[in-house]
């Protein structure tokens, strides 16, 4: 039987842990495995019975709350019951398939999505990325790989010093965490939005793919700079006038991204 | 001019060369015995018909010759015959002779040979003989005539015909060939041609089937034409290709079908072991609550979990190459050095590694690689070498901005024997057979070197002194403009 764990119990653990993680564990790793991490409420959408349950157990270890879907369309109603902080979905489902998923997903609104792949299948991440995902872990992964990267999502979600920045038409409001273009509000993602207010912190300033990995995906410098690229394209299409013709996110050839100049 | 002398030793300059001259032989040998026949037969036609004419007309006029002459009565008879017969005519009698101007005096005429007097007198009968003057041929001919009695009178006529126009009709006739034989030349050298072509096209597409073949292109045929030596071989040729393009294709579905079942075996591995690995933290926190050989038990399973993992991400890793599946995503600007850290800081490592670098290396890679390869080689080296492990990473810039990395690895151990380099990077060779399994999956350097390929370049080992082995991975950059 997998360990039950008592919500109560688990916001106070989260507290404690954020607090853990704000004051030094500046890699994001929380390597004492347990219930010292921050927590989230995971859908996890596999159709094999062994790795759901598998991933269901080390999820638990590290004090996740997981709720199962073994099918797509199982896991699309179960989005609006369980109302997860994020959703992990496997790429190959019978019935409808994980890139389907994917989207609809994304088109319910702007929970994380990580996505299960085969190591190194170009073709699989890339279609993932363009289908709405937040980022990717490969099969078989270590559950405090997973962990790790649930935590560096969580983060995005987290409140910034209070703020209220205009820029041209764009206004971000770093404490009600919301960003408004033309005075209609822009739905992002939360890996959108910290890309948003990574970038826009210091506007002229460019940050180099691997910044923006460590800073937003709290990854390596062997992270996959796929991901960046793929979240700006995904950003741009809702924040620019023209995503061709980029103004606000820009991109600086063979260094990164930059916010503006405006 | 290497390409003129191949082109005049070649079978099409031999065959035209040939054809010419046969032709030209058989022009000439034939116009040649033409014209001598046509010459003979003519000149005889032409002699006989002046001899018999010349004879008639003086057997005619026989009985109106005064047979003892005066001078006087000589060269009115010359006069009056020179209408009669054909060329000019001179008589002698005794030691009188009319015309009485020799005949030499005219330059254009020759004297009557002396031969042809002398053997006239002495047989008395009637001769003629040929002689050439200034180039120009004369039919001479002495008739002596008889008196009433049929007795010789001593009175000999010659007749002095000019065969200069024979003898240009002759030359005519042999100029008429020269045209002729220029005609035959060219019909030849075009024969010669149409052959070499008939010849030279079935050899030219046998070598270009041969070249196509050669490259690989096992369905190439060669198209039959007639049922030649040449077409024989066509067909020995197609019959060649059938073969090798059945047995090739075997033998590539044979290798296609074990890839293949090798990378079907290693995804349908990754969904187990995908549960499995989902579960080793678990086991491992768990270990410690049981004692003895359970927690040992449990240890173990934990820990070859995580080997067959990573066998069978290498095998994936290795399949996709095989299948040439496997994609070089080149980034600009990637800083080696700071690569081969995080490389080593991601397993651990970077205790036991130290690193020699200058402070920026930038080079258009691939990151995830790099990384791949690196942490293969150096793998390798703390596995079968000695430490300390040092990595020394260069970079050298060509003239046209191209940026070559060269990543050394060096260990501290035994080394490499030389017989056993060339395997080194073969898959699951195991340097020592006694050794038995290791800790690697005997993979790792066979997918370094293919990773290395893929960006073009190499991993050499050096282990040539006592002390450890070294391999140097040769990254080649792109110059700015390949970009």
């Amino acid at each position: 039987m997998p360990p039950t764990v008592d919500v109560q119990c688990l916001e106070q653990v989260r507290e404690v842990s954020w607090l853990c993680y704000k004051m030094g564990d500046a890699a994001g790793r929380i390597e004492s495995a347990g219930h010292t991490g921050r927590v989230a409420r995971v859908l996890l959408i596999e159709d094999d019975t062994a790795v759901r349950t598998g991933l269901e157990i080390g999820l638990r270890r590290y004090a996740h709350v997981v709720s199962s879907a073994v099918t797509g369309e199982e896991g699309l109603r179960m989005l609006l019951t369980a109302t997860p902080q994020l959703v992990l979905l496997d790429l190959m489902l019978p019935g409808m398939n994980g890139f389907e998923v994917c989207r609809r997903v994304r088109a319910n609104g702007p929970v994380p999505i990580v996505m299960f792949t085969a190591r190194n299948d170009d073709l699989d991440i890339v279609s993932g990325l363009e289908a709405g995902a937040d980022d990717y872990v490969v099969k078989p992964v270590q559950p405090r790989v997973l962990d790790a990267r649930i935590r560096a999502i969580l983060r995005r979600s987290e409140r910034e010093p209070a703020s209220r920045d205009h820029y041209r038409d764009l206004v971000i409001d770093r404490a009600a965490f919301t960003v408004t273009k033309n005075e209609r509000p822009v739905g992002l993602t939360p890996t959108e939005l910290r890309i948003l207010l990574e970038l826009s912190r210091t506007p002229g300033r460019v940050l180099s793919r691997q910044q923006l990995l460590r800073t937003v995906w709290d990854q390596d410098y062997l992270g996959d700079s796929r991901l960046v690229d793929a979240c700006v394209q995904r950003l741009r299409a809702k924040v620019e006038d023209s995503p061709s013709e980029p103004v606000y996110i820009q991109t600086v050839r063979g260094f990164g991204y930059r916010f503006g100049p405006l | 001019m290497i390409a003129w002398r191949g082109w005049f030793l070649g079978l099409r300059a031999r065959l035209l060369l040939a054809f010419v001259i046969v032709a030209l032989l058989s022009g000439t040998a034939t116009a040649g015995a033409s014209y001598v026949t046509a010459r003979r037969t003519t000149l005889a036609d032409a002699q006989s018909q002046i001899l018999l004419q010349t004879r008639d007309r003086l057997d005619a006029l026989a009985p109106t010759i005064s047979r003892r002459p005066s001078q006087v009565e000589l060269d009115d008879l010359v006069s009056r015959l020179k209408e009669e017969l054909p060329g000019r005519v001179a008589a002698t009698y005794r030691s009188m002779q009319a015309p009485s101007v020799v005949l030499a005096a005219e330059t254009r005429a020759p004297d009557v040979p002396v031969a042809l007097r002398r053997s006239v007198s002495a047989t008395g009968h009637f001769m003629w003989q040929r002689i050439e003057f200034n180039g120009r041929p004369f039919l001479v001919s002495g008739t002596p005539m008889k008196d009433d009695r049929g007795q010789l009178s001593g009175l000999v006529i010659y007749v002095l015909s000019d065969l200069d126009r024979l003898q240009k009709s002759l030359d005519a006739l042999g100029r008429s060939t020269i045209p002729i034989m220029v005609v035959c030349l060219l019909a030849a050298a075009l024969l010669a041609l149409l052959a070499a072509r008939g010849v030279l096209r079935p050899v030219r597409d046998l070598r270009h089937g041969v070249r196509v073949l050669a490259a690989g292109e096992f369905h190439t045929r060669l198209r039959v034409r007639g049922s030649d030596e040449l077409a024989d071989l066509a067909r020995t040729f197609n019959d060649t290709a059938t073969t090798l393009e059945s047995t090739v294709g075997e033998l590539r579905r044979m290798e296609a079908n074990a890839q293949r079942f090798v990378a079907d075996v290693s995804h349908e591995l990754r969904t187990p072991l995908a549960a499995m690995t989902a579960v080793t933290d678990t086991l491992d926190e768990e270990a410690t609550r049981f004692g003895g050989d359970a927690a040992a038990a449990v240890r173990l399973v934990s820990a070859e979990i995580q080997r067959l993992g990573h066998l069978v991400e290498n095998l994936i890793d290795i399949s996709r190459f095989d299948a040439g599946r496997a994609v070089l995503r080149r980034e600009d600007d990637v800083d080696v050095a700071e690569l081969v850290a995080a490389t080593l800081a991601a397993r651990g490592w970077t205790d036991q590694v130290e690193v020699a670098a200058p402070t920026r290396i930038s080079a258009s890679v691939d990151r995830s690689r790099v990384d791949v390869i690196v942490a293969n080689v150096v793998g390798n080296a703390l596995q079968h070498g000695a430490p300390p492990v040092n990595v020394a990473i260069a970079q050298t810039i060509g003239i046209d901005g191209q940026s070559d990395v060269a990543v050394e690895v060096t260990d501290h151990g035994s080394g490499v024997a030389p017989e056993i380099i060339p395997n080194l990077f073969d898959r699951f060779y195991k340097a020592d057979a006694a050794r038995g399994r290791t800790e690697g999956s005997g993979l790792g350097l066979a997918i370094a070197q293919e990773n290395a390929r893929l960006h073009g370049g190499t991993i050499e080992v050096e282990a040539s002194g006592d002390v450890g082995a070294t391999f140097t991975i040769h990254l080649p950059g792109v110059s700015p403009e390949d970009r």
